[in-house]
């Protein structure tokens, strides 16, 4: 047999839905019935889920791509000389110089596709762990000051500065401290968690190691949806090896700092997102939301100070500490600082993962990177930030991508899930579905959101029913139940559910009027 | 003591033994006895409760908190539709609608023959390959109704 040739097939969620898995099954069997062995490496996914399943084959010239592949076409490009990187119509050459790659800032994401997930020696090999390295060498206050100087504000949502947090719970003057990150990822239109725990878990695990190291923490929690069972997998393997490598447990890497992750596993419920609900759920009990103070970075966790940060926000802390605060801080504008991993899905042609510095605007990312809708209608609106964030009408897509600008828009950037809907949706409907879903969700702990949500829901049906002509008073009666909601809400989900009702209301109003 | 409730026992017992020593760890446990059993049936409360010297209301009240934990066992696929909003822009309602005239079930509820059962999910992050649903733990992307009665075709539900 001929030496080995390299094929990557993504093990990536994404991709396994769309057939990864036959693809490279064909692959290796067809391959050996023409006598060549390859070495198949299940990386994550680039990102580009139109091309998933993207098979990308390492020839002597580099990697060549191939996508989209279903099982059956691989007879045809094994034929064609898929191995060789030969021509043929699903071919993309290099697929780092397709624009829709090449114009991104990857910092976060930068290994996301490219190494193998379940290798730390890859993953050492593509920067990994200097971050880390560095945060050995220095006091626990400096690490936190290069975070607060590199500007990263949380990415799960509500884009609190990092440093300021992790500043409070290493002022806390006690032994026992923990690290619990964020990976309950239930927003709709939202990915980026899941690919980076699927696609390039050590950058997690060494951001929650620098974190830890920062504020004096020696124990991790990553409380992770249950809905995610591949990535639960992936991290799984991951932290057996940094554990096996001497990166994870006592005494790491022979700093006599030690400091060990577990798994936990959520149960389906949106709430235990909010991170006293995580906490509580982490705890063992209702996901119910705990009145603050006091804070999670005083009291969290078992009682103790505790860190509280989502995937992202923990896997971009190796790039700052290895590249510099002022590094990370010169992308972005105003006060959002660094690259955001946009999501882009729902009804457009090329849906993925876009990272770049903060201000892009809607209008670039629906349209020069996603192409416009996949249903070739035109595209109507956006909602930006999950099921508790606005809709945005096509005129406000010049909105740049950033905090403060869609705060000044009466919307959010949240997550950063962007999701496209065409001209056939029905914004009536999609104002009755936040309602709806608060309703579901809502953890019941306090009247405006519990018993307002399924009042919301009673409200929108009538106004579209417009029966016995009291559409005007009923209208006049949702704004004022929006009002209490976001007034008088103790937690998010019942205090940004306002959010999309509202927007749904005043940009789209006639489709509550038919 | 009867066959099912002696297996309930010694299920909630291993898996409370599994996860002694750790800090709080009903939920734990709990997706324990779920996975061994397919489900978390009221006979497991009491022992659950006992063992972890809570009420027996507390372990109810968290069972039935989670959308994920279920009374009764499913059928043999579980079937998982996310209604959120990606995928309902890309016409998830008309999937779920096929899936009910197909299987002869609404969501939430399990074949007379006790093969599928089907239920919402929202958003299982595969939000750039809508509409997307899960299979007995098995991502699907882009499930058109076409799509949906071929893959029910393989659970042995023919149209
Ligand atoms: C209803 C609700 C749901 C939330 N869901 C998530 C989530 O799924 N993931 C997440 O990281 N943050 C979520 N958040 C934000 C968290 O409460 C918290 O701000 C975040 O985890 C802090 O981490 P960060 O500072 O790194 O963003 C949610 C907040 C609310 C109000
Ligand atoms: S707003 Fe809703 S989810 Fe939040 S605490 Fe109140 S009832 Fe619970
Ligand atoms: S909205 Fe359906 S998978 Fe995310």
């Amino acid at each position: 047999m001929n030496a080995p040739v390299t094929v990557y097939v993504p093990a990536d969620a994404g991709a396994l839905s769309l057939g990864a898995d036959r693809v490279a099954s064909a692959i290796v069997a067809g391959a050996s019935a023409r006598g060549q062995n390859v070495n198949l490496v299940r990386n994550g996914s680039r990102g580009l889920y139109w091309l998933e399943p993207l098979v990308e084959v390492v020839t002597p010239a580099g990697r060549v791509a191939y996508g989209p592949v279903n099982a059956g076409d691989v007879t045809a490009l094994l034929e064609a000389g898929l191995l060789e990187g030969a021509p043929h119509a699903l071919r993309r050459g290099d697929i780092e110089s397709l624009d829709w790659l090449k114009s991104q800032q990857r910092l976060t994401g930068a290994r996301l596709g490219i190494v193998n997930p379940a290798d730390i020696d890859d993953y050492i090999a593509h920067g990994g762990y200097i971050g880390l390295s560095t945060a050995l060498t220095l006091a626990p206050a400096a690490i936190v000051k290069m975070i607060t100087d590199s500007g990263l504000r949380g990415r799960g949502g509500a884009a609190f500065p990092t440093g300021i947090k992790w500043q409070t719970v290493l002022d806390q003057p006690v032994a026992q401290k923990y690290i619990a990150c964020n990976a309950d990822e239930g927003d709709s239109g939202t990915f980026s968690d899941r690919m980076l725990m699927e696609g390039d878990p050590f950058a997690l695990i060494e951001g929650m190691t620098i974190a830890a190291r920062a504020v004096g923490a020696n124990r991790g929690y990553i409380y992770l949806r249950v809905e995610y069972p591949h990535a639960a997998r992936a991290l799984a393997k991951a932290l057996s090896a940094a554990r096996a490598r001497g990166y994870l447990g006592e005494n790491i890497r022979e700093s006599g700092f030690s400091f060990d992750i577990s798994i936990r596993l959520g149960a389906g419920a949106y709430i235990c997102g909010e991170e006293t609900s995580m906490l509580e759920s982490l705890e063992g009990r209702r996901g119910e939301v705990r009145v603050r103070p006091p804070l999670p970075a005083i009291k969290g966790l078992f009682g103790q100070p505790t860190v509280v940060n989502n995937v992202v926000t923990l896997a971009t802390v190796p790039v700052v500490l290895a590249k510099g605060a002022q590094f990370y801080q010169d992308f972005g504008v105003g006060r959002s600082r660094g690259t955001i991993p946009l999501q882009l899905a729902g009804n457009v042609k090329r849906g993925g993962l876009v990272e770049r510095a903060f201000g892009l605007t809607v209008n670039q990312l629906v349209y020069d990177y996603g192409g416009g809708s996949a249903s070739g209608r035109p595209v109507r609106a956006v909602q930006i930030g999950g099921p508790l964030g606005a809709y945005l009408p096509e005129s406000q897509f010049d909105t740049p991508l950033e905090y403060e600008a869609l705060s000044a828009r009466s919307a959010l950037l949240g997550h950063g899930g962007v999701v496209v809907f065409d001209d056939s949706v029905d914004m009536a409907k999609m104002a009755r579905y936040a309602l709806e879903f608060c309703a579901v969700e809502s953890c019941g702990k306090c009247t405006p959101c519990r018993i307002g949500s399924t009042r919301g829901v009673e409200l929108v049906d009538r106004i579209v029913a417009g029966a016995n002509g009291s559409r005007a008073a009923d209208l006049a009666l949702l704004d004022e139940l929006c009002d209490t909601m976001f007034n008088g809400s103790l937690c998010g989900l019942g205090g940004m559910t306002p959010f999309p009702v509202r927007s749904a209301l005043k940009h789209f109003r006639n489709d509550f009027m038919k | 003591m009867s066959e099912p409730d002696d297996k309930v026992r010694r299920v909630v017992a291993g898996a409370v033994q599994r996860h002694a020593g750790e800090n709080g760890p009903l939920l734990e446990i709990l997706h324990a006895v779920q996975n061994e059993l397919g489900c978390v049936p009221g006979e497991a409360i009491a022992p659950l409760a006992d063992a972890l010297n809570l009420s027996r209301a507390e372990v109810h009240g968290v069972v039935s908190f989670y959308h994920h934990f279920r009374a009764a066992a499913p059928g043999r696929y579980v079937v998982q539709l996310c209604r959120a909003e990606a995928c309902q822009s890309m016409n998830a309602q008309a999937t779920e609608t096929r899936a009910r005239e197909l299987l002869g079930v609404d969501m939430g509820s399990t074949t007379a023959d006790g093969r599928v059962t089907l239920e919402a999910v929202y958003c299982l992050g595969n939000c750039a390959c809508a509409p997307s649903i899960m299979v007995n733990g098995e991502l699907h992307g882009r499930v058109t109704p076409e799509r949906f009665a071929e893959l029910a075709a393989e659970w042995g539900q023919r149209s």
